[in-house]
């Protein structure tokens, strides 16, 4: 069937809301009677808790209560593991360290919260925050992470041998083997550093447990609205119908609104029953830099054995991964790195060593990437190197490794991040490559631009980078689609939404199937009242996930109708067709009946609904992939850099993704360019500087750069499509893809434009300072 | 409640007059969200760097979260709210949303405020001018590309 809906340049549905400032936001909900949280929190990385002095605080006036970790008697307990421990295997060691709600003996990062107060206003609150004394004894910090994996290093949990999180080692073919037939083995040390994920919006809850009705409302600025109503039931004691999440619109996630549970979101719903009051709290943005997890802070050793063709004969990487204070989410970033080190390659070699090490630091969850950025880093590094040790294109060298289309589904014989078979579900790379080299104008500007403008003394540079990413992993979603009687459509889903576009691009999988108007596809997600099934919006998934499951609520919607419609239209099923909200016969479209009318008639108030049918055009479907789409694309860039301040100027920018089905180009597009915007703050202008005591050092927007509209560039977004072989739509994810390959591509690009001067890049991300101190340093040797 | 010394605060906020007693100490943007409920103006860093809480003070761009609301005593303050309405956009709203200019829409608001004095100001922008006019407002989602082409396409709107 050829699509009418799907593909679509489609304005989006929640726009009007958003733009009028009429969209809900958790910080916009006001209850009567609510009081305000703030907390205190630890200036030390690492210092023992002797302890805490509340009652000067409990005294100011408008002051309700404070709570300290002792206060909560047995309520107090560590946040429970957010992803399932790591198989039990040889040689696979996980220690399971969970965030606490409030410190009850050791602070093991700055910004760790010791206490809560409670008070008439915000304002209040805060002014209490400061009476409150805290005695600490400052310990020395565990920042680095080859330091903290020395003897005699100071433990951030005490209970452990050493600060080994986690160690795991994954293993495909004989690299050694491959090692010793090798025509060049390259061997590097390659370091990424940890940024902020620095969504608009901070964090923010606000509960509400009702005394009277038994009942607790949430609104919180979650990923995951299903999974904290059930952690909370669980915690506090509750029915899970007791309780409702509401995760409104929120003011972008990637990533970090995905951590179940924060401290924060166990303790002010807790707080609320406590008190029997609303409570209130909303993050600053200093609690963001402190409190909201972070990522990509790795050290890698990597070997590379290639044969003098380019050939690469395997892969060997050993590497350190930064968890921060405790390890909630497991090993989903290092196997998501470790998943992405072969890229789009066709590498049958490979050994890849990761121990996860505990640091005083905030802790680490997914952001944007999620691991993936690191790993495609790596690989991406060490065939520039190659490419130029062996004298070859680095395109051609890529192109003589790219897995061969006829090759997928391709098994990598490793276990991913649900600890699963790696497998590539399919995928046909060079024509992405070669379109973004053609868009570049690669040949052209190598041969003729480039020499005539370093003829004019300019420095100017050319990168292009292909990547993989793996979306749309499981293990479902859901979504119920409902036909109303005014025959507008309902849906509803548990997978929350922050910015993304569902409520067009859902709307858009559901019109396509019933004939509706977009405008007239209602979309509820991300409040437990109305879908409680689901799990959160992670992994680039919602558009294959949540997308494939609407898609077959709503296909089995369509047969309800036509059903219903073929008897009283006495026409066959085949003969009909549903457009424009009618169901009409096909050559004759003067004959229908409206989607309105068939509703009602599917809901009778008298007569009796035939055995083995239901009341309604109603249908609730699920989908659960059994193994992730995987998405592939290649950037390519051409910038200037002025040699004198090191700041960057992007010429072109140039990404070609292949992401299976469009849904809505428009959404697309903006996906990809906020995606490259975030990437390029990773590669040059975003970096969390921690001092040797574990205190951010640039915890304010003046100091910690996000790119602003001056930084990027204009993005050019060309297209392929390759389906997804194993779901309806035939989608792939697209949400992380722009981020990924852009710390690669600014390497390469700058290593290409400073091509005389020996600089290797073996570090993200930059800064135009960094830049400077890497030339004087190839200079001085 | 504590007992702090109350000022009769007199602001006019898109049109309409208000009277409210506030502490001296009282954010501008927490008097709009929390005092008088317009809560479409957003807070996204409290230190005057994101400019999501950007408001036009007698007609100017200004930073709601770096004044007192008491500094407005008696001035004309205009938020998002005052622009369209959900049934009828004003044109630079409608423009962002044909350019698909925010995604989240967090930071929307405080762009939107930037922008309506900037295309009084310079009703037939360049690219350039456009980057110039919004750097002070950050944006996580949009890479700002379409944030740019929706101000370009405002300005057409306006202009005809």
């Amino acid at each position: 069937m050829t699509k009418q809906i799907i593909g679509k340049r489609i304005r989006r549905n929640e726009d009007p809301r958003l733009l009028t400032g009429q969209a809900l936001f958790v910080d916009d909900v006001e209850i009567p009677g609510m009081l305000h949280a703030a907390f205190v929190r630890s200036d030390y990385a690492h210092a023992r808790l002797l302890g805490i002095d509340v009652s000067a605080a409990r005294k100011r006036p408008g002051v309700v209560a404070v709570f300290t970790a002792e206060d909560m008697g047995n309520d107090w307990q560590p946040g429970p593991p957010l992803v399932s421990p790591p198989p039990t295997a040889k040689d696979v060691v996980f220690h399971s360290r969970r965030q606490v709600p409030l410190v009850k003996d050791k602070v093991r990062h700055a910004g760790e919260a010791i206490a809560v107060v409670i008070a008439e206003s915000r304002y209040i609150a805060e002014d209490a925050v400061e009476d409150v004394l805290v005695q600490l004894e400052p310990l020395e910090a565990v920042i680095d992470l080859e330091k903290g994996l020395q003897a005699g290093s100071p433990l951030v949990h005490d209970d452990l041998e050493s600060n080994l999180a986690a160690h795991l080692r994954q293993k495909k073919g004989d690299y050694e083997a491959a090692r010793d037939r090798a025509d060049l083995v390259i061997k590097r040390r390659i370091v990424i550093e940890r940024g902020a994920a620095a969504a608009m919006e901070n964090r923010g809850v606000v509960a509400h447990w009702d005394e009277k009705s038994k009942s607790l409302t949430v609104w919180d600025t979650t990923q995951a609205p299903i999974p904290i109503r059930n952690g909370l039931a669980t915690r506090l004691g509750l029915s899970e119908n007791q309780v409702r999440v509401i995760a409104p619109f929120i003011g972008g996630g990637f990533g970090p609104k995905m951590m179940m549970f924060y401290p924060e979101e166990m303790l002010i719903p807790w707080v609320s029953m406590k008190l029997s009051r609303p409570i209130k709290w909303i993050e600053d943005r200093r609690e963001n830099f402190y409190a909201t997890t972070q990522e990509r802070g790795q050290i890698h050793d990597a070997e590379i054995a290639l044969s003098g063709d380019g050939r690469v004969l395997g892969l060997m990487d050993v590497f350190l991964h930064d968890t921060g204070a405790y390890d909630p989410y497991g090993l989903t970033i290092p196997l998501n790195t470790q998943c992405h080190l072969m890229g789009p390659y066709d590498i049958r070699n490979f050994t890849s060593d990761v121990s996860v090490v505990f640091t005083n630091k905030t802790l680490v969850t997914p952001v944007r990437g999620a691991g993936r950025a690191q790993g495609i880093f790596i690989i991406e590094r060490l065939l520039d190197i190659a490419a130029r040790e062996l004298g070859i294109d680095l395109v051609e060298i890529r192109k003589r490794n790219l897995i061969p289309p006829d090759a997928f589904p391709y098994e990598h014989t490793i276990i991913d991040q649900a600890f699963a078979p790696l497998v590539l579900d399919s995928g046909n790379y060079w024509p992405v490559m070669e379109k973004a080299r053609e868009m570049v104008g690669y040949a052209q500007f190598v041969k003729d631009e480039q020499p005539r403008l370093r003829a004019e003394g300019r420095c100017v540079g050319i990168g292009i980078t292909p990547f993989i990413e793996s979306t749309g992993v499981g293990p479902y979603e859901g979504a119920r689609v409902t036909i109303q009687a005014d025959g507008k459509i309902f849906v509803a889903t548990g997978y929350g939404t922050q910015g993304q576009g569902h409520f067009t691009t859902f709307a858009q999988i559901v019109a396509e199937q019933l004939g509706a108007t977009v405008s007239d596809v209602h979309i509820v997600t991300g409040d437990t009242a109305e879908f409680h099934w689901g799990t959160g919006t992670f992994a680039s998934r919602g558009v294959v996930v949540a997308g494939n499951a609407i898609h077959a609520a709503s296909s089995m919607v369509r047969q309800k109708v036509l059903r219903l419609a073929g008897k009283i239209l006495e026409t066959p099923e085949e003969e009909l067709e549903l457009a424009e909200g009618l169901v009409r016969l096909a050559d004759m479209p003067q004959k229908s009946i409206s989607l309105a009318e068939l509703a009602v008639l599917a809901n009778p108030l008298r007569g009796a609904v035939q055995p083995g049918t239901e009341p309604g055009l109603e249908a609730t479907a699920y989908f659960g992939p059994q193994f992730g789409a995987t998405a592939f694309g290649t950037h390519a860039m051409i910038l200037e850099i002025d040699p004198e301040t090191m700041m960057i100027d992007i010429k072109r920018y140039i990404t070609v993704e292949d992401c299976g089905t469009v849904i809505n180009p428009l959404i697309l597009e903006g996906q990809i360019h906020g995606g490259v915007s975030m990437g390029i703050g990773n590669a040059y202008y975003e970096k969390l500087h921690f001092g040797e005591n574990g205190q951010l050092l640039n915890a304010s927007f003046a100091d910690y750069l996000v790119p602003s509209s001056t930084e990027m560039p204009r993005i050019e977004v060309g297209h392929v499509e390759t389906n997804a072989p194993f779901n309806e739509l035939g989608a792939k994810g697209v949400g992380e893809a722009g981020a990924i390959p852009v710390p690669a591509l600014f390497a390469q690009a700058i290593e290409n434009a400073f091509y005389d001067r020996g600089l290797e890049i073996l570090e993200m991300p930059l800064s135009p300072n960094r830049l400077f101190e890497l030339l004087n340093e190839e200079k001085s040797q | 409640m504590a007992k702090h010394s109350l000022f009769d605060l007199a602001v006019t906020v898109n049109g309409t007059r208000y009277e409210r007693a506030v502490e001296p100490r009282t954010l501008l943007s927490d008097f709009l969200r929390h005092d008088l409920g317009l809560t479409g103006t957003h807070v996204g860093c409290e230190h005057g760097v994101c400019g999501a809480c950007t408001v036009l003070l007698d007609g100017r761009p200004a930073r709601s979260c770096l004044l007192f609301a008491v500094q407005v005593h008696g001035h004309e303050v205009a938020t998002v709210e005052g622009l369209g309405t959900i049934e009828n956009l004003h044109p630079i709203q409608e423009a962002f949303r044909e350019a698909h200019g925010l995604q989240c829409g967090f930071c929307t608001p405080g762009i939107l405020m930037t922008v309506v004095p900037f295309l009084e100001q310079n009703p037939d922008p360049s690219e350039r001018e456009i980057r110039e006019a919004i750097s002070g407002n950050l944006c996580r989602c949009t890479g700002y590309q379409h944030v740019v082409d929706a101000v370009k396409l405002a300005a057409g709107k306006m202009r005809t």
